[in-house]
């Protein structure tokens, strides 16, 4: 009954997500730093309720596009992006998008687990009480608490809320920086090879959370693992010397990709 | 010959080994270097460091031990009736005839075969040399004079002939043990290791030696003064130290002089902190490369600006506008232009230190806010925060115990300032609130009971070590629990 009812949710994702419009449209986008320039026109488009890969060999540009989705190349100097991104056909890089509004739609997760020096509660409650998303302290506990068990974080942290963050294990501050971004409720999730410092059962794990998550948000994520890429999304997109290769459904990508070269990649043939 | 020249031999000798030795070790491998077991160079080393340490070692052994040697011998020699005298006049005797003994070098041989042993031929010859004697020389101290320049003579050539016979042994048998398989870099290293331990034990001994001096010293005061009276007193007014008088009716009270110096210290951190604070957070956090490459050097070098150029900058121009601003105001209010502000008060010496405290605040809490992981600040923007809640929320409560151990390392500079306060806050020892007034530090009293013409057994300038060290203890605490946080806020990040 219960795995009826499973692939019965995953049905009606599927169904929903080739339905619906694109949540987030990449036109002509280019980048340079100074005077490199890292990608060139690529044209990609992010689905709603989809968890969209994005692999490539290093250096192929695949984590600068993906920093481009909620503008943190801003933070880096030197770097200049042309072309047009939309969300939910917003152009977010027009004069009048707020990037820090931006960025709480978009939210972020990290190659390196970064939680604060601070206790696993003010991890939780930090993006929420900037965004003043709770209106008194029960408010925020709830969103605590639904943010870790979104997480799968909860039963594993519920009895040391107020001890450090930082003295979880890596793959529970992984899941911690999820759950932190989740905290905000954003549309978008971007998630920077969020397994590559965890181990195979922390990653399994957050792997896991990837595919839960993909009820409520849109996921971006950036990975060297073809095996992941093949677990956890519905499409992917393959990127080589700053260009967009191939950009087709994970099934087909795996098995008879279009391109060539997506096909050596796949096989290990270079990369 | 001189003891220069002599380093000059030894040096050539190391040089030459080390060329010799390189291309000895070189003509063994058959010109292979992968044959041997340590490079060429540490062959060449070898040789070097064998011609020279052993050598200089004996040449400052020599230079120490034989004005002693000579001395006693000369000193034996003395007639029975000198001998009978105290050892105070020993000692004026043996003055006289190493006086004599150097005047004997200027003179030529003509001279002295002219005054013979004439006493009084022999001081104004001398005189007229520039060779002052105190009274006519006696005879047997022209004798004396005249073996211990053989003596000397005797002594340096023997030195001479020593130092470099071992020099040139040195490197020869070092030479001879050259070998593909002698272990050459070990033994180098440990040489170098050696040297390292020698250089940093020195800063350390010395300082351990400058601490027991002025532990004895303070003892010495605490001999005078009872230790209650110096900490607990209220009263600072130390009088003159008559010569002769030793007398202890002054009195020595430190609390004056502490409160001065932390209230200055604290107006002094009222000033640098929030501007170096804030010039810390813009350096670090929204200055662009640019800006940053050129205002951070500039603010620098408000750092190597020497103290006293502070001084004076309070003195001639901080202190007078203050002053002349405070009579401006209080006739603006009341009509009556008297200045409520001294020229020279703990609020111009406040001022001037927090100027120059300035930058030690924001070089230091700036590399502070750096060292805070950009990850960190990527996880917060990631979020939507904004750059100012990252700042505030993330980055200041991270890197805090970092800026906060910054803090007390200027707190102790601030203590430890003396020339700004001299000139700006006066020497006037009082316990008052009024920051317009003028205070003093211990520092200044420091200085100030020994300048001038003293004599180092009165309590009037045994009570500057008593100073120092109090100041001294302060510092260290500050030091100590600033290094504590700091080492606790590095490990947070590992």
């Amino acid at each position: 009954m219960n795995m009826m009812s499973e692939a019965a949710v995953e049905k009606a994702l599927d169904q929903k997500m080739n339905d619906s419009s694109y949540k987030m449209i990449g036109k002509d986008v280019s980048v340079y730093y100074g005077e490199k320039r890292a990608l060139f026109d690529v044209n990609l488009n992010v689905r709603e309720n989809t968890v969209t890969a994005l692999i490539g060999p290093s250096g192929c540009g695949k984590s600068t596009f993906l920093r481009c989705l909620n503008r943190m190349n801003d933070t880096i100097e030197n770097c200049r992006v042309t072309g047009r991104i939309t969300l939910d056909a917003d152009d977010i890089y027009d004069q009048n998008i707020d990037v820090v509004e931006l960025r709480a739609r978009v939210g972020m997760v990290f190659q390196k687990p970064n939680p604060f020096p601070k206790s696993i509660y003010e991890n939780i409650s930090y993006g929420p009480r900037i965004h003043g998303l709770a209106r008194n302290k029960a408010d925020m506990d709830q969103i605590v608490e639904a943010s870790l068990q979104r997480a799968g974080l909860w039963t594993e942290v519920k009895d040391r809320l107020h001890e450090s963050g930082t003295g979880l294990s890596g793959g529970q501050q992984q899941r911690l920086c999820i759950a932190r971004a989740v905290a905000v409720s954003p549309e978008v999730i971007l998630m920077d090879e969020p397994c590559s410092a965890l181990d195979p059962i922390a990653t399994a794990k957050v792997e896991e959370l990837i595919h839960e998550l993909r009820a409520n948000y849109t996921i971006v994520i950036v990975t060297h693992s073809m095996q992941q890429a093949a677990r956890v999304s519905q499409r992917t997109a393959m990127f080589h010397l700053g260009q967009l290769v191939e950009e087709n459904d994970t099934d087909k990508m795996f098995t008879n990709p279009d391109d060539q070269r997506t096909q050596d990649y796949i096989m290990g043939r270079f990369g | 010959m001189s003891t220069s020249l002599i380093l000059l031999i030894v040096a050539i000798v190391g040089l030459a080994g080390y060329g010799i030795g390189a291309r000895r070790s070189l003509a063994i491998a058959g010109g292979l270097s992968s044959k041997l077991h340590s490079r060429p160079g540490y062959y060449g080393s070898f040789v070097a460091v064998c011609a020279i340490v052993p050598a200089v070692f004996i040449l400052f052994v020599w230079l120490v031990a034989s004005p002693a040697v000579i001395s006693s011998s000369i000193r034996g020699s003395f007639p029975e009736e000198v001998k009978a005298q105290s050892e105070a006049e020993q000692g004026l005797a043996f003055g006289m005839i190493t006086s004599i003994a150097r005047g004997m070098n200027v003179l030529s041989l003509e001279e002295i075969d002219r005054i013979g042993s004439n006493p009084v031929e022999l001081r104004s010859a001398l005189g007229a040399k520039g060779v002052p004697l105190a009274g006519d020389p006696q005879p047997y101290m022209i004798e004396a004079a005249g073996n211990l320049n053989t003596m000397t003579y005797a002594s340096r050539l023997a030195m001479t002939a020593v130092v470099v016979v071992f020099s040139v042994l040195g490197a020869g048998l070092a030479y001879r043990r050259i070998a593909p398989r002698f272990r050459a870099r070990n033994r180098v290293e440990k040489v170098i290791l050696v040297s390292l331990v020698v250089a940093s034990s020195i800063a350390i001994l010395t300082t351990v030696g400058i601490v027991l001096s002025m532990l004895t010293e303070a003892t010495r005061f605490f001999t005078h003064v009872p230790a209650w009276e110096f900490f607990f007193g209220t009263v600072w007014d130390p009088r003159f130290a008559a010569a002769g008088s030793g007398g202890s009716e002054g009195q020595f009270g430190l609390i004056p002089l502490l409160l001065g110096t932390l209230y200055i210290g604290f107006v002094a951190m009222l000033f640098a902190v929030p501007i170096g604070l804030f010039s810390a957070i813009y350096m670090a956090e929204y200055a662009s490369p640019h800006v940053r490459s050129t205002a951070k050097p500039l603010l620098e070098v408000l750092a190597g600006i020497p103290t006293i150029v502070y001084g004076f900058f309070a003195l001639t121009t901080v202190g007078p506008f203050l002053r002349d601003l405070s009579s401006q105001l209080n006739g603006l209010v009341t009509g009556d232009y008297s200045n409520f502000i001294q020229a020279q008060s703990v609020l111009t010496a406040g001022f001037v230190m927090g100027i120059m405290l300035i930058p030690y605040v924001s070089s230091l809490s700036d590399d502070i806010i750096t060292a805070v992981p950009r990850a960190l600040r990527d996880g917060s923007l990631g979020l939507g925060a904004t750059r100012s809640e990252t700042i505030k929320r993330v980055i200041l409560p991270a890197a805090l115990p970092g800026i906060v151990g910054a803090l007390l390392m200027t707190a102790s500079r601030a203590v430890g300032e003396t020339m700004i306060v001299v000139l700006a806050a006066g020497v006037a020892a009082r316990i008052q609130l009024n920051p317009f007034e003028p205070m003093t530090t211990v520092t200044v009293k420091i200085v100030n009971q020994l300048t001038g013409d003293l004599e180092f057994t009165s309590p009037q300038t045994l009570v500057a070590f008593a100073l120092g060290i109090t100041l001294f203890a302060i510092t260290l605490c500050l030091n100590i629990y600033a290094l504590y946080i700091v080492r606790k806020y590095r490990e947070q990040y590992e």
